[in-house]
């Protein structure tokens, strides 16, 4: 059926309009049906069989630019399959360009072949959402180059655990070119005048060593030998036990520093020993001796009687510290802290 | 915050073609949750928190310092307006005298400090207390003679009700170990640098010098040393637990003044 007619409903001084209009448009529809398809055009209200009406699919359209995955990721497979492995669009969309790659991907083409390349490098299966997360970028890499990459560690005498924990601690290593890390694995040792071995293993233990930036770390060192005035061995000592000095910040060390020897008067050969103080909190550090200080317990020289050792001071928890080392009550601590 | 538990998320109806055995095709009807709103995809569900602060303290003093966060902001004001003295206990060194009247500023000069006893300070913070009582009476707009102030002053609820420079209420000294000094001073609308100030004149009109060395807030209106949360408190548990204990001791001290 077609249009219900109107004649029906208008009132009667129309229908002499009608009867004249009926006429024209006999002839109008024989010239419309030659120009266009014998079949007239559907209308909206026609009723069509079931078969047909489970074929059509009617969804509201996707937006066509948008600042968010949200809209998307209901009707992409990639995107679903995604946030099942754990992935934080949240995240991922505030990047550069990374919510625009993972729309672009297909999982099956794509995608598949880098997680299970990422498994066999050794990353674990719940490891691989908060990877991808800091890391989207590597499903863009070229399957290749990125074996290639590995090929080179293992050549470097890395084990396949070792090499797995770097990659899991710091995943930007694998798109980081082979020449690349050849001269950043050189850097270190060079710099701190360490054997391959020594250097190994400082990159093991911080593999963000290869992946940031060098200049800061030259400045560190820069600073660790002019400004806070330590030996070249006793640096090499420090950057071993605690590779975190040389990526964090100069005016933090330099605070750090001054609290340490100027005020509390510990040497320098003491602080190579306990390089940890370097990583802890000044506030930390501060309350502490002031406590002990007030307690006249502030004793740091191994010579004298009830020597306190700075790992100690800095590395256990307030509790421990209190009942321990400084042989006061958590109270006690608590209402000298409120008198500082 | 963002570890309490969120709504669900929402569930939509999705018709998925199934894959039926002979040639009927049918529809099912799926309730399938949005994926849109999975805590992945949506992210943290309180990303920023208002937080604003009483009155300033500025960054070599130590103290109380007193927050509102969200709809605390409106107490803020209303305790700003409530007029209540603030408590410091005040440390000063006789004997130097530097530009900015702390212990970390430029060195001006050296003076003795051996003719100072404890009576001559007491009689000078006498006279601070009196000069700042005057300026109180003043600043706070009520006629002397009447029967109502003097009901006032016997509360000792006089207090300047709108802008006014500086006022000391009470100054007291709380210990003198020569070159050493604690005071505690009670005060309205002051700066922290205001009170290193007076402890530099304190030393002029002794014949002396003295230059600040601490200066430590222990109460702010209602709140007091007690209330307040060091470093290793500042966690959702503790603050909660503070802002409800907290609660009465202000609604009390807003009714009563407003």
């Amino acid at each position: 059926g077609s249009f219900s007619s109107p004649g029906s409903n208008l009132p009667s001084p129309v229908k002499q309009e009608q009867a004249k209009a009926e006429t024209l448009p006999d002839l109008n529809e024989e010239i419309l049906y030659e120009d266009w398809d014998d079949i007239p055009p559907s209308s909206a209200l026609e009723e069509i069989s079931d078969e047909e009406a489970v074929q059509i699919i009617a969804e509201p359209l996707l937006p066509l630019q948008s600042s968010t995955l949200r809209d998307y990721v209901d009707h992409s497979e990639t995107l679903a399959k995604l946030v099942h492995l754990g992935v934080d669009l949240f995240q991922v969309e505030k990047r550069q360009k990374a919510g625009q790659l993972l729309l672009t991907l297909d999982f099956e083409k794509d995608i598949r072949k880098i997680l299970l390349f990422l498994k066999d490098v050794g990353v674990e299966d719940n490891q691989l959402g908060p990877f991808l997360t800091k890391n989207p970028y590597i499903l863009a890499e070229d399957l290749e180059a990125l074996e290639t990459r590995v090929a080179y560690l293992k050549s470097k005498k890395f084990s396949e655990a070792e090499i797995a924990q770097m990659v899991s601690r710091a995943p930007y290593l694998l798109l980081f070119s082979v020449e690349r890390l050849d001269n950043r694995l050189g850097f270190f040792k060079n710099e701190l005048s360490l054997s391959v071995k020594k250097t190994k293993d400082l990159v093991i233990r911080l593999p963000r060593l290869l992946t940031g930036k060098l200049g800061p770390v030259k400045e560190n060192l820069q600073v660790c030998q002019i400004e806070l005035g330590f030996q070249r061995n006793e640096i090499q000592q420090i950057a071993f036990k605690t590779p975190k000095i040389l990526t964090a910040s100069k005016k933090r060390l330099r605070q750090t520093f001054d609290y340490l020897h100027n005020i509390m008067g510990i040497p320098h050969h003491m602080l190579a020993r306990f390089p940890q103080v370097f990583n802890s909190k000044l506030l930390r550090i501060k309350e502490r001796h002031m406590f002990l200080t007030f307690l006249g317990r502030a004793q740091y020289d191994p010579a004298q009687p009830s020597y306190i050792s700075l790992d100690q001071l800095v590395s256990l928890p307030d509790e421990v510290f209190c009942t321990e080392i400084a042989k006061a009550s958590m109270q006690d601590f608590e209402k000298f802290l409120k008198t500082i | 915050l963002n570890a309490v538990p969120r709504r669900a998320p929402q569930q939509h109806v999705r018709f998925l073609p199934s894959r039926g055995d002979g040639e009927a095709m049918g529809l099912v009807a799926v309730r399938v949750p949005v994926l849109a709103d999975h805590p992945l995809v949506r992210g943290p569900q309180f990303r920023r928190l208002k937080i604003g602060a009483g009155h300033r303290l500025d960054v070599k003093a130590s103290g109380v310092l007193v927050l509102g966060i969200g709809h605390g902001n409106k107490l803020l004001t209303d305790l700003y307006n409530c007029h209540l003295t603030k408590v410091y206990t005040v440390g000063g060194l006789f004997g130097k005298a530097t530009n900015d009247f702390s212990d970390t500023g430029k060195l001006l000069e050296k003076t003795t400090f051996d003719h100072i006893t404890r009576e001559k300070l007491e009689r000078i913070l006498a006279v601070i207390q009196g000069t700042n009582h005057k300026a109180l009476l003043t600043y706070s707009n009520i006629d002397m003679k009447t029967q109502e102030a003097y009901e006032l002053a016997v509360k000792g609820l006089i207090c300047p009700m709108g802008k006014s420079p500086p006022i000391i209420t009470a100054i007291r000294c709380l210990q003198l170990g020569l070159p050493e000094f604690q005071l505690e001073i009670h005060c309205l609308h002051e700066t922290q640098q205001y009170l290193r100030k007076i402890v530099h004149e304190i030393g002029l009109e002794l014949k002396s010098s003295a230059t600040c060395t601490q200066v430590r807030r222990i109460r702010d209106g209602v709140f007091t040393l007690d209330d307040a949360l060091l470093r290793a408190q500042w966690n959702l548990q503790s603050i909660q637990n503070a802002i409800s204990d907290c609660q009465l001791k202000v609604k009390m001290e807003l009714e009563k003044t407003l």
